[in-house]
């Protein structure tokens, strides 16, 4: 009991929750993560939980820096994502949460890869449940979509986990690094689930589509399961670096023409999980400490920024850009709680973002990754841009769209509070932070260089935005659907299909229609030969057959005798 | 950022944050702001890794690039990818 995952405890609570009602299931609820905390800290560093099947030993619980820290964030994302959604009832909603991100938290600690693969699973079983429960037939066509990528992950998973336990011998989780077809179906599956570049769509098309409260507890997991997973099994795997640029850099460009914000901030997740993969790529301790530190900050001010757009979701109806603007007047404290995470995720000075960002940029410049270098800064101002600038700006400010609605209900703005304060706490103060990071720290951000760099950076990004507003260069927010990869099976893949049965379907026809000609045409051939009037089937008179036979005889008498 | 509502407002009318004197205010103070740090550069040699660093104001530079060129790859992209709301109708 001692070394039970903290993760079973929140699979086994929230299965529980549907046996409780009232007020007595909102405390329960409120429970479980921080039962969870306390399971957490009471762990002993070390493995846990072992069991011997076969040749295998199966590692339920594994304790150490790397998977504590990921552990605690994921734990104070449950909390405060728990909070959020107190105001609604919704069954389906409050079991699937927390089987969600205990099935996460368990995976994180698990130290060999089948205990991996079974919670592995299970976030992406659980999951689902939070984009159904928008109940629209949009939502439940989505989640399909959603549930056969994620399980594919899984699959390809196990793929690689028997691959690769019949060439070591050995199914325990530790660095695996690139090298045979195991370890690159390992990384494919650790990939899907990380978004990396091709394998990325499955997020934008899925998590905006969830509910309001949905997509808050959706957007810290899945992805940092990932992250956690690469940091364990691929560190200082080079290929990473560019993918991780890749990551950060495309995203940029559909964030900006996209018109549902909460897509927008999607696009923006996928970017910051670049950044943590480049620095998993780079593999110093000073990147993966990066790596692993972005990941903890980036939970909670992207929750923060998918909570303000919940928000105005829940009071307006819409987070399309288009329709939105000027509620900084009808929900002050929204505003204030969502520029507080837009200057987070910006890295302006003294917000989380930059005290985590800092480490991975200077670890990629230390390593001598130039043009990888080049790009994350360019990714940061475009980070700035579109989650800095054009979140809160389209929603609260631009133009004012006459909407008017109350302040976001307290539960809400309570649970906001709390990734706010962690924002400008971990910010100004990161000592604490860096102190659980899996590797000694000896980096000091507030330096003059840095911060004069940031500033510059931030501010002059924030000029270009201004002056191409004033100017009239912006593009008006407009009312759309961007393409992206999605498009091969959303529409090419069908349409191919369409063609090929209507293609197929026109041979068929064709086929169908010589054969049966022909058919017809033998079977009056046969008819004629042995149809009733046909020459082989005609009954013959008796007379006549006793004249043919006495010819024949005849005819063989005449024969014998010649 | 001064777009009308139903009717036309006078200046007074509009909420602060709409006004034309705030606006102004807040561009050309972030306009001040930029300029000062680009000259902060002047003073203060930054701690480099890479020798283009040194150049004063290239953070400033960069960042101001970058996000033009975003918007207009953004512009650009619309045209290619930019599809009607119910495009995949599903």
């Amino acid at each position: 009991m001692t070394n039970l995952s903290p993760g079973l405890i929140l699979v086994i609570g929230g299965l529980l929750i549907p046996l409780i009602h009232g007020r007595a299931r909102q405390i329960f609820m409120l429970a479980l993560p921080v039962l969870g905390a306390i399971q957490l800290f009471g762990l002993d560093h070390g493995l846990h939980g072992q069991v011997a099947i076969f040749d295998y030993t199966l590692t339920f619980v594994r304790a150490d820096k790397l998977s504590l820290i990921f552990g605690t964030i994921f734990l104070i994302a449950s909390f405060y994502n728990t909070i959020y959604s107190l105001h609604d009832n919704d069954t389906m909603q409050q079991v699937a949460a927390p089987v969600y991100a205990g099935a996460a938290i368990g995976a994180v600690f698990a130290g060999d890869l089948i205990t991996l693969f079974v919670f592995w699973e299970l976030t992406a079983i659980s999951s689902v449940f939070l984009i159904w429960a928008r109940r629209t037939a949009r939502a439940y066509i989505v989640g399909l979509r959603y549930l056969i990528i994620q399980v594919g992950s899984g699959v390809i998973l196990l793929a690689g986990v028997i691959l690769y336990a019949q060439k070591t011998g050995s199914i325990a989780f530790d660095h695996i690094g690139l090298s045979d077809l195991a370890s690159w179906l390992i990384l494919i599956a650790f990939g899907i689930k990380a978004a990396f570049p091709f394998l990325h769509n499955w997020l934008q098309d899925a998590y905006p589509e969830s509910t309001v409260t949905g997509t808050v507890v959706l957007s810290a997991f899945t992805t940092k399961l990932a992250v956690y997973a690469l940091a364990r099994g691929y560190a200082g795997t080079e290929m990473l670096i560019y993918v991780g640029i890749v990551m950060t850099a495309f995203p940029v460009f559909f964030a900006v023409i996209e018109n549902d914000l909460r897509r927008v901030l999607a696009y923006s997740l996928n970017n910051q999980v670049g950044f943590m993969v480049a620095g998993i790529g780079v593999g110093s301790a000073l990147a993966l400490n990066g790596a692993v530190a972005h990941a903890f900050v980036h939970i909670i001010y992207k929750s923060l920024l998918f909570m303000s757009m919940g928000a105005v979701l829940h009071r307006t109806g819409t987070i399309k850009a288009s329709e939105l603007g000027g509620l900084y007047r009808s929900m002050p404290i929204t505003t204030v709680f969502c520029i507080i995470g837009a200057a987070s995720i910006s890295a302006f000075p003294l917000f989380s973002g930059f005290i985590a960002k800092s480490l991975t940029l200077s670890a990629t410049a230390e390593g001598g990754y130039v043009v990888a270098w080049i790009v994350l800064v360019f990714a940061s101002a475009g980070v700035l841009h579109h989650s800095g600038i054009k979140i809160p700006y389209f929603a609260f400010f631009a133009h004012d769209s006459g909407l008017r609605c109350k302040e976001a209900p307290a539960n809400m703005l309570i649970a906001m509070a709390i990734p706010a304060f962690l924002c400008i706490a971990v910010g100004v103060y990161p000592d604490p932070l860096y102190a659980i990071l899996p590797f000694p720290v000896d980096y000091q951000p507030y330096t003059t260089s840095h911060v004069l760099s940031q500033f510059q950076l931030v501010l002059f990004s924030c000029l270009a935005f201004a002056v191409l507003w004033r100017t009239g260069l912006y593009p008006p927010e407009m009312r759309s659907t961007n393409l992206n990869t999605d498009w091969i099976y959303r529409k090419a893949l069908p349409t191919l299909v369409r063609w090929l049965m209507q293609v197929g379907g026109e041979i068929r026809r064709g086929v169908l229609f010589r054969a049966e000609t022909r058919l017809e045409r033998f079977i009056k051939q046969v008819y004629r030969h042995h149809g009733p009037d046909g020459i082989m089937a005609r009954t013959w008179l008796t007379g006549h057959t006793v004249l043919a036979v006495a010819l024949l005889l005849g005819g063989y008498l005449l024969l014998y005798f010649i | 950022m001064d777009e009308p509502h139903d009717r036309p407002e006078t200046e007074s009318q509009k909420p602060w944050m709409y006004r034309r004197a705030v606006i102004n205010g807040v561009f050309w103070g972030l306009l001040v702001v930029c300029v000062l740090l680009g000259l902060a550069d002047l003073v203060y040699h930054r701690h480099t890794v890479f020798a283009f660093e040194a150049f004063p104001g290239i953070y400033g530079i960069f960042g101001f690039i970058s996000c033009i060129f975003i918007v207009f790859a953004g512009i650009g992209l619309r045209k290619l990818i930019m599809r009607d709301e119910d495009y995949y109708d599903d």
